[in-house]
């Protein structure tokens, strides 16, 4: 069965027909070629298919393209405004938190998520709201780093 | 002109801005016209005989091409995957290495061994179809654990290999050292003290967050097959189909390794899967695709480490160590992987002597098959293993002895006068500053107020530990001649081209491969240095033979010392012939042109002639020595280096134990570590941090666990604990530089260190927590389930 | 994952009778266990019936019964919710243990409790605190509902709307988490009434089930050393490469303290 859906995409309307099966990580990537999404496992566990839905962070391998009908999509590769970088984006960049950056995307819209709940979280805070993010590179330290200093707080204690 | 970016800079990465955008490009991120996708079916025992295949219902669904199997593999003469590493038997015979076949040939060894695959227009399409071939087996007797499977009556795995042993290996071999295994057995007898473990070197899946995968396109019309392969090595990967697997001429096959999602070992291998999509492609002359689910990469990836070991320590009344002797069962796996064999053989032995002057050093390795998924090379490869036995035999002999685990090792360092050192396991070490390295580890830990927090920590209800350990291990793999004697089937140089464009902008081709550890910047800097172009004007090309012209690729920490010289060696022809242009141009001798910040100089004058318009003369020969020299800009080198480097470093690692439940915090983790020159600091703490997070997993987190016959118990991360943010701490790092004389950079290498260190500091720590409750032992992971028995154990006396 | 008929149910009624309509159709809420399943084929629904679009399903209601939460309502709305925080805290810190930020973006109450995953959070606070779970048909006791694995005492064509939740005078939830799946190893909620002490075990058994004899304990004295000589049988607990039976029997009695302490917090 195929299910029609229309919704946000990056700020622009699209629409698409997509199989009920078919998951939104599978619809970014292959139906709009948005390949800045990853797909790091089959258990909803490491994040690296991390978008937003309606501003909210979630696994876009763990819903249907189905239910995102009416809603608004936002991947990496709508962050950066007309060629700037968002603040994150700057900031892994100027720390170093990213090395093969296959978890990058997943890790920066999830981050950004935690900095519209809590403008300026402890190094605790931000790593416990990484717990769904998985990186094998870096073991956090850069990550976590950039996503404090993008909050404005690097070098406050705070933990 | 370097633009600040030269040598020594902490340069942000150019290569960061394609994936913070979400602009990389993976192999999976690529989709060729007309592309068909390969799904395998694969055993879902570990051992069997494969009776009957039947794709009769799977060939009849709708989408599918064709159902390919073993026979099919035999009847088009593709070889099996080859061993690129020949170990060699106490007794001189070499080890058993029975095919592999990339499609099995009538007996599945491994659960996720490959039996057919299914190619069909859509993922799903091959999968529904892959479920509906009808394999027919035979289930066999099985075995997981490498020590089970040297008991009398195991199941045998191969038939060559009787009592399931590859080999029976001795280092050093009495060939090169007869009196190695009496001096050894001697020292034991007359020690003062010898101290004895046994340990597990638990196995790890190493997890690159990118799961593999292979899109491979055969054009039937020009014959040429190109694959894009998640690869550390693509050179590698087409050195083996063309000689080995598919035998085609190279110059049929391009293998292109675009932005690889990390490596850590996993990817240098040949693997069945992209042969598979290769010659399927070449078959069907429609270009075919495979991407990996998380759980294939667990059945499917080479695993890491599987050791068990005996390790016995002499030491002379002033604690002085005399002797060194080690037993090793390592489990191979079901097949010999490409470095299977050389793993844990000649990555390991000659590291045995660690940072100290043991003067008697014996080991044996017996390599056994067991019915899991092969393994290999996962970072630091044999090192790690080697590193966790010494350091922890010297702490517990510290224990034993009373002593303080940094006055120890002290008394017994190679001392910085003694460089280059010969160790008795037959490593030329090339420099080291062991104490200094010891008292900066101490130094930043703040190790004269361990009492005090201690305190504070039992005042909170926790029990504080801390350990230390010390590495060394062999980066930049390898003199190929020393390799060679050692077994190995291939040169181990490395490739570079600079090509200098018309305009100065410079391309650099390498044979070596970037997969987060930041070649785009780390050599753009090099070049920049070197040339004093600005770093924006140089581009680092690699991971494609289409363009470099060959390589070894990137594993154990070789790229910056053995690419990184092959470059520096280029950039010296590029500099040289500069200097005749130059010469030319200025109309001095090429003797009197000096070159500095990107400016060709008659010495003691004002004359100069910038890099780039000598760059231009190159190209635009209308004033130029044509008789002397070609027109054009661009040099490649071939660098073999003459000596492995040996980065070192001391860890220290402070944990708190919470023994009601058994968890074990890290509290602090200073890594002080000698790599020799350093190219881009950011770059290189980057590289330190994802080593200890590694290393540091394998302490507390991951273990990769079967079923005694061979059931994989942690087939994805709902059982396979990787460390997360919120498990791991912010490390200290911290580092000295002793340059090795064996490259032009001085540099060692820092890719593996983390990995290496991490395990035994960890692991002495929670011991150092623990032994007031009588704890003595407790193998990797220390996960709160095992802490908490061990206490248990001691408390009732076991 | 296979093929099925995609249906966004408008109400309950609605979702109801597509539900009892077709012998092999699921319902969908936040997707966070459904999906992985049917990712690994364990399922093969042959319809999805979206309970996103069902307003009346979402939100937390309190009056003096307790805390009225609707079915739909994700983890991360329960965790959020002001009021709710500080009339019953240990339910939103039970919202907030449940995996990751993205799990609680969009998995359900009515989602956890409908599966009844012998690891999961809410089961053991719907316990512990002795809840009603109401559907499209009848109340039912949390005591009656949570059956064994995966099993719960829902009957075809039903469905969670609400689960009501009564106001305990303390109550606490410690959990210890899988490292690997980071679900609850062993979970222990206690809640004291005036009735009486509550104590729920998530984790450690085939499903969330009640500890009479720490109950006793705490009736006479609800404090952590009251449970002091108390011990917890071993035996049908659950044992596997994370932790051993004996490990989750010494868990329990070392959860369950400290869930007094939170409670007495
Ligand atoms: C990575 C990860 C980590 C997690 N960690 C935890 C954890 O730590 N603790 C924990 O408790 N849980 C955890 N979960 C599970 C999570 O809480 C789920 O959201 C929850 O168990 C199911 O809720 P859902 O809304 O997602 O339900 P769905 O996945 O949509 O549905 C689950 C099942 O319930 C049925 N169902 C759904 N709604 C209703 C209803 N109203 N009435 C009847 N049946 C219904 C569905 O048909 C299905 O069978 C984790 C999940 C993931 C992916
Ligand atoms: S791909 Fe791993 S959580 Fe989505
Ligand atoms: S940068 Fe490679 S997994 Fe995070």
């Amino acid at each position: 069965m195929d299910v029609q859906v229309s919704f946000t995409l990056n700020g622009k309307m699209v629409s698409a027909a997509a199989g009920s099966a078919t998951l939104l990580v599978d619809l970014l990537r292959n139906r709009f070629g948005l390949t800045g999404t990853h797909v790091g496992c089959d258990t909803s566990q490491c994040g690296a298919c991390v978008v937003h839905v309606d501003g909210a962070s979630v696994k876009s391998c763990t819903m249907l393209a189905a239910q995102i009908d009416g809603c608004a999509v936002d991947t990496i590769e709508g962050l950066s405004g007309n060629g700037e970088l968002h603040p994150l984006q700057q900031a892994f960049h100027e720390h170093h938190a990213l090395q093969c950056g296959f978890c990058t995307p997943g890790m920066i819209m999830s981050a950004a998520d935690l900095l519209k709940r809590n403008p300026r979280p402890s190094e605790l805070e931000v790593r416990d709201w990484l717990e769904g993010n998985m990186c094998r590179c870096t073991g956090y330290h850069n990550i976590v780093k950039a996503v404090r200093a993008a909050a404005g707080v690097m070098g406050e204690e705070g933990s | 002109m370097s633009g600040g970016m030269g040598i020594g800079a902490a340069a942000p990465r150019s290569e960061d801005r394609r994936f913070i955008t979400g602009r990389g490009r993976y192999v999976d991120d690529i989709n060729l016209r007309s592309q068909q996708y390969a799904w395998f079916v694969r055993s879902p025992h570990p051992h069997a005989e494969v009776r009957s295949i039947d794709a009769g219902q799977a060939l009849e669904m709708p989408g599918v091409t064709a159902v390919l199997t073993g026979a099919d593999l035999e009847a088009d003469e593709v070889g099996s995957l080859p061993v690129a590493w020949g170990i060699t038997s106490v007794d001189g015979s070499p080890a058993v290495e029975p095919g592999f076949p990339a499609l099995a040939d009538g007996r599945v060894r491994y659960v996720g061994n490959p039996v057919a695959v299914v190619i069909a227009e859509t993922r799903a399409a091959a999968r529904d179809a892959a479920e509906a071939v009808n394999v027919h087996y035979e289930e066999l007797d099985s075995v997981s654990s490498a020590a089970a499977a040297m008991e009398e009556g195991a199941p045998q795995i191969h038939e060559a290999a009787e009592g399931n042993l590859c080999f029976n290996w001795e280092w050093l071999p009495s060939a090169m050292a007869p009196d190695a295994k009496a001096n050894t057995e001697k020292a034991l007898k007359e020690a003062a003290h010898v101290v004895s473990l046994e340990l597990v070197n638990n196995r790890l899946v190493p997890n690159a967050m990118e799961p593999r995968a292979s899109l491979a396109d055969f054009n039937p019309a020009t014959g040429q097959l190109t694959l894009y392969t998640t690869s550390q090595n693509p050179h590698v990967n087409r050195l083996l189909l063309c000689t080995a697997t598919l035998k085609m001429p190279e110059h049929k096959v391009r293998v292109v390794a675009p932005d690889v999602g990390g490596g850590f070992g996993s990817k240098i291998y040949h693997y069945a899967e992209e042969l598979v999509v290769c010659w399927a492609s070449r078959r069907l002359g429609v270009p075919v695709k495979w991407t990996a689910e998380r759980s294939e990469s667990f059945l499917g990836d080479a695993q890491g480490r599987d050791h068990l070991t005996r390790v016995e320590l002499a030491l002379d009344a002033e604690a002085r160590f005399t002797a060194l002797r080690v037993d090793t069962i390592a489990n191979l796996g079901s097949y010999v992987s490409t470095f299977g064999a050389a793993v844990p053989t000649v990555f390991y032995g000659p590291l045995l002597a660690g940072v100290y002057k043991t003067p008697n050093i014996y080991a044996t390795v017996k390599g056994v098959f067991t019915n899991t998924t092969p393994t290999d090379a996962y970072r630091g490869a044999g090192r790690p293993e080697a590193c966790y036995l010494i350091e922890r035999v010297v702490d517990e002999a510290a224990a034993q002895l009373g002593m303080d685990p940094a006055e120890i090792r002290r008394r017994n360092f190679i001392q910085p006068d003694e460089f280059p050192y010969q160790s008795p396991v037959g490593q030329l070490y090339d420099s080291g500053e062991f104490e200094g390295c010891l008292d900066l580890a101490m130094e930043i830990n703040g190790y004269a107020g361990f009492d005090e927090r201690r305190k504070q920590s039992e005042a909170r209800g926790r029990l504080r530990g801390r350990g230390m350990s010390f590495y060394i291990e062999a980066c930049g793999a390898a003199p190929s001649q020393a390799a060679g004697q050692l077994g190995a089937r291939a040169g181990l140089y490395e490739v570079a081209t600079v090509r200098v464009h018309p305009t100065g902008a410079v391309q650099v081709m390498t044979g070596t491969h970037s997969h987060g550890q930041s070649h785009e910047t780390t050599f753009a800097q090099i070049v920049s240095d070197r040339l004093g172009v600005d770093f924006a004007n140089v581009e680092i090309v690699h991971g494609d033979t289409g363009e470099v012209p060959f390589g070894m690729g990137t594993y154990a920490s070789r790229s910056l010392a053995v690419g990184g010289s092959a470059l520096v060696k280029a950039l010296d022809k590029v500099v040289e012939k500069g200097r005749k242009i130059a010469a030319h141009l200025l109309e001095a001798a090429a003797g009197d042109i000096e070159f500095s910040d990107g400016q060709f100089r008659v010495a003691g004058t004002d004359r100069q002639v910038a890099f780039g318009d000598v760059a231009l003369a190159a190209y635009v020969p209308h004033n130029y020595p044509l008789q002397e020299l070609e027109p054009g800009l661009e040099e490649t080198s071939f660098f073999d280096p003459e000596n492995f480097t040996f980065p070192s470093g001391c860890y220290i690692c402070e944990v708190e134990v919470d023994t009601e439940t058994g968890v074990v915090e890290i509290r602090d983790f200073v890594a002080a570590d000698d790599f020799g020159n350093i190219i881009n600091p950011m770059v290189v703490e980057g590289q330190v941090h994802g080593g200890l997070a590694q290393g540091i997993g394998q302490a507390l987190m991951e273990h990769c666990r079967y079923t005694p016959e061979g059931q994989l118990l942690t087939g994805s991360y709902m059982d396979y604990c990787m460390p997360r943010a919120d498990d791991l701490p912010s490390f200290k790092v911290a580092t000295r530089c002793t340059p090795t004389p064996f490259n032009p950079l001085g540099a060692k290498g820092c890719g593996e260190a983390g990995a290496i260190g991490a395990p035994p500091a960890v692991m002495n720590a929670v011991l150092d927590a623990l032994r007031p409750l009588g704890v003595k032992h407790i193998d990797m992971p220390a996960t709160p389930n095992a802490v908490w028995w061990a206490i248990e154990a001691a408390r009732s006396g076991e | 994952m296979r093929e099925f008929d995609y249906y966004r149910a408008g109400s309950v009624r609605d979702a109801a009778k597509r539900l009892a309509a077709s012998g092999n159709a699921m319902l969908l809420a936040g997707g966070m266990t459904l999906l992985p399943a049917l990712k690994m084929r364990l399922n093969e629904p042959s319809e999805l019936i979206d309970l996103g679009g069902i307003d009346e399903l979402k939100g937390v209601k309190l009056s003096r019964k307790g805390a009225h939460i609707g079915a739909t309502t994700t983890h991360v709305e329960v965790a959020g919710n002001v009021e709710l925080r500080a009339a019953i805290p240990v339910i939103s810190q039970a919202a907030e243990s449940i995996g990751d930020p993205q799990v609680r973006n969009r998995g359900t109450l009515g989602g956890s409790v409908a599966n009844n995953d012998p690891a999961a959070d809410y089961p053991a606070v719907a316990l512990g605190l002795g809840a009603t779970i109401i559907t499209n048909k009848r109340k039912i006791s949390a005591d009656s509902f949570f059956v064994g694995l995966f099993e719960t005492a829902l009957g075809t064509g039903e469905m969670v709307t609400e689960v009501l939740f009564p106001l305990p005078q303390r109550a606490g939830y410690a959990k210890f988490p899988n490292p690997a799946t980071r679900y609850a190893l062993v979970g222990v909620c206690v809640a004291q009434f005036k009735s009486g002490v509550r104590v729920a075990v998530t984790g450690a058994g085939p499903s969330v089930y009640r500890l009479e004899d720490f109950e006793e304990a705490l009736e006479g004295d609800f404090s952590s050393d009251a449970l002091d000589g108390l011990s917890v049988s071993a035996a049908n607990l659950n044992d596997d490469m994370h932790a051993s039976a004996e490990y989750r029997a010494h868990l329990v009695g070392v959860m369950a303290r400290r869930a007094v302490a939170m409670a007495l917090d």
